[in-house]
């Protein structure tokens, strides 16, 4: 190559150098553009895996918590608390009244070893609530859930009688000042949802926030399928208790340190 | 010779025992309208105590309706036509009966008003959804049962329909059974003796309320009514209560067999207030020892004496279901065995009771409804025989 033809490739060099840059600087600016308007969608999908209303849930997830109880004590009942804010119960603790979650003191007959854990709906594989109800109102969403369906619960209590754990209440009374996405009605049952809202907002449960913040760090909640995630290397890594696990209804909430 | 059936007659003692029925039934329902309106706050019902006073006497009152049809079924499976003439007045007693039973149980539902939900949503794993057809068949078959004894057009079904409505009745008693018998949560539960063992208990409590039924009608429309029949219902009762107590007596020495239920033992035959009562001296003591010391003894053969056993029989099974129902949820789960367990949602402790005047209306509305439509059936249709004296009964069937 002579010398012309070296300084003229040196200028197509420069020349596409130029161009190239000049372009590159739009797709840049473009990128910006079209990153800043549809970054939040895109995050909010990629990174938390939130599904539109529209999509029904999937059954490649199941939701379940892991209690460690050598955590949880000193009375604290932000749980219970964030509980109530959270879906509009009273908080009272009458016989009648509507409790979702509560805290349990239990304490060994034999060795007096004592723990203090939150006892809530435990969203069962196998619910005896949803085998008992009549009508199909109580039931458990594909990613194990179990909710009931506040349009057909005739409030016959018989999940109630079915329920292990307790976790279920019939409300009593006429209800007021109900938050807009959690529906309750007098006259039909209810539990934990594990704040259903927000876990399809892709928010944990009141409940498990609260602990964090408390600093107590004593309830971790996420998806059972996903081995890398981790609640299950948590189950995986150590040992954890089924509440009733004679009755081997594979409960998703499951317990540490008892 | 062929027996006459007659309506009863419409004299003052009807009217004046329609209209306290009726007032009883009205109050019940008036009951129900309030529950349904104020919640059931009003009543003495808990998220502990989640079935009251409405279910002992719904769940008395369909077992009882189920066991009526015995005397029927008597007649017509297994061929005693002695009990032939009173084969109508048995199969009302199970419709009504049940009517007023599932009275009872629909107006105390969370939501009565959503009863169609009821009928026309199923989850076929569920043995309410089950009872719920169990329930509707069974008003169909005996309505038709009915026919083929009253309308000489279904009289060639008569044995055919009464042996199927025989079988479904065996059936609806082991769902009624099982409603509980299915329970695994709870200790008092959780066992497949429930079922046979309500069978047992509603040939008992049906048959003690026929007798009173059919003493009641026969008296207060002044017919005939002969020792002779009144006599074989009454050894047929105290064999039934004997069967009761047998029964009982299985389900106790089981759970006292196991370790693991001898709290709860404790708790019903020892320590259990007001349970512990209901079961020795309402099921046990009038329920069972009262009606057999009767009926056994020869010397208590008299008309009073059997109105007394079999009104025993009927308050023995109202306590036999209190103890049933309501303390087998007032002894508290156990869900950490080996632990002592406090909460503030009444976890580890006895769950106290005590049932509102709107659920003891309600339950006894349900038991005047049933008898209401008996009374008022009888009136209205042929359901029984003019005469059951033992002249006309040998004249039928000879001396045995």
């Amino acid at each position: 190559m002579n010398q012309h033809e070296n300084a003229h490739a040196d200028k197509s060099v420069d020349t596409l150098t130029t161009d190239t840059a000049t372009r590159r600087d739009f797709l840049k600016a473009g990128a910006v553009v079209a990153g800043a308007t549809l970054a939040p969608g895109v995050l909010f999908y990629g990174v938390a895996h939130s599904r539109p209303a529209e999509e029904p849930a999937s059954k490649a997830v199941r939701w379940g918590m892991l209690i460690n109880t050598q955590k949880c004590g000193d009375g604290c009942k932000s749980c219970v608390t964030a509980c109530n804010e959270e879906n509009g119960l009273s908080g009272k603790t009458g016989p009648q009244d509507s409790q979702w979650i509560r805290k349990v003191d239990i304490r060994n007959l034999q060795t007096g070893a004592h723990h203090e854990l939150p006892m809530l709906c435990q969203h069962c594989e196998n619910p005896p609530c949803v085998d008992v109800c009549p009508t199909g109102a109580s039931m458990k969403r594909a990613d194990g859930i179990v909710l009931v369906d506040r349009h057909i619960c005739i409030g016959c209590r018989y999940c109630m009688m079915a329920c292990p754990y307790k976790a279920r209440s019939l409300v009593h009374e006429p209800l007021t000042e109900q938050k807009p996405d959690v529906p309750r009605g007098m006259g039909c049952v209810e539990a934990c949802t594990f704040c259903v809202q927000r876990v399809d907002r892709d928010e944990a449960p009141a409940c498990v926030d609260a602990c964090t913040q408390a600093g107590h760090n004593a309830m971790l909640f996420g998806n059972l399928n996903d081995a890398e995630g981790p609640i299950a290397k948590a189950l995986k890594s150590m040992a954890s208790t089924e509440v009733r696990a004679d009755l081997n209804l594979n409960t998703g909430v499951r317990y540490q340190g008892i | 010779m062929n027996i006459a059936f007659r309506e009863i007659q419409a004299k003052q003692g009807y009217w004046l025992t329609m209209l306290v029925l009726g007032a009883l039934a009205g109050a019940g329902v008036l009951s129900a309208l309030y529950m349904e309106h104020h919640g059931h706050i009003v009543t003495g019902m808990t998220n502990q105590i989640v079935w009251g006073l409405p279910h002992v006497f719904a769940v008395f009152l369909i077992v009882a309706a189920s066991g009526a049809l015995n005397v029927a079924s008597i007649a017509t499976v297994f061929g005693k036509t002695l009990y032939k003439p009173l084969n109508r007045l048995s199969a009302l007693m199970a419709l009504t009966f049940l009517a007023g039973g599932l009275m009872a149980l629909v107006l105390d539902l969370g939501r009565a008003d959503r009863l169609v939900v009821a009928m026309t949503q199923y989850n076929f794993k569920s043995i309410f959804a089950w009872n719920v057809i169990l329930y509707n068949g069974f008003f169909a078959i005996v309505i038709a049962y009915l026919w083929t004894m009253m309308d000489r057009k279904g009289s060639p079904w008569y044995k055919t329909v009464g042996t199927f409505a025989f079988v479904w009745r065996l059936i609806l008693t082991t769902g009624t059974g099982s409603i509980f018998g299915f329970l695994v949560a709870r200790e008092a539960y959780d066992a497949a003796l429930l079922a046979p063992m309500f069978i047992i208990f509603s040939f008992n409590y049906g048959l003690a309320l026929f007798l009173l039924i059919l003493m009641g009608l026969y008296k207060g429309d002044n017919r005939p009514l002969g020792d002779k029949l009144v006599n074989r219902l009454r050894s047929l009762l105290g064999t039934f209560v004997a069967a009761s107590l047998y029964f009982t007596l299985v389900y106790h020495l089981t759970n006292l067999y196991f370790t693991k239920h001898h709290g709860l033992e404790a708790f019903l035959l020892l320590e259990g207030g007001i349970h512990t009562q209901m079961f020795w001296l309402g099921q046990v003591l009038i329920g069972y020892v009262v009606p057999m010391a009767i009926l056994f003894n020869p010397a208590t053969n008299g008309r009073g004496w059997t109105v007394i056993a079999a009104v025993a029989a009927v308050l023995g099974g109202l306590a036999q279901m209190w103890v049933t129902i309501i303390g087998g949820q007032a002894y508290p789960m156990d869900m950490f065995p080996g632990y002592a367990v406090t909460s503030g949602f009444y976890d580890g402790v006895v769950n106290a009771y005590s049932p509102a005047l709107v659920e003891i209306l309600l339950g006894i509305g349900g038991v005047a409804t049933a008898v209401l439509l008996t009374v008022g059936a009888s009136k209205v249709l042929r359901f029984m025989p003019e005469r059951l004296d033992d002249e006309t009964l040998v004249a039928l069937h000879g001396k045995h």
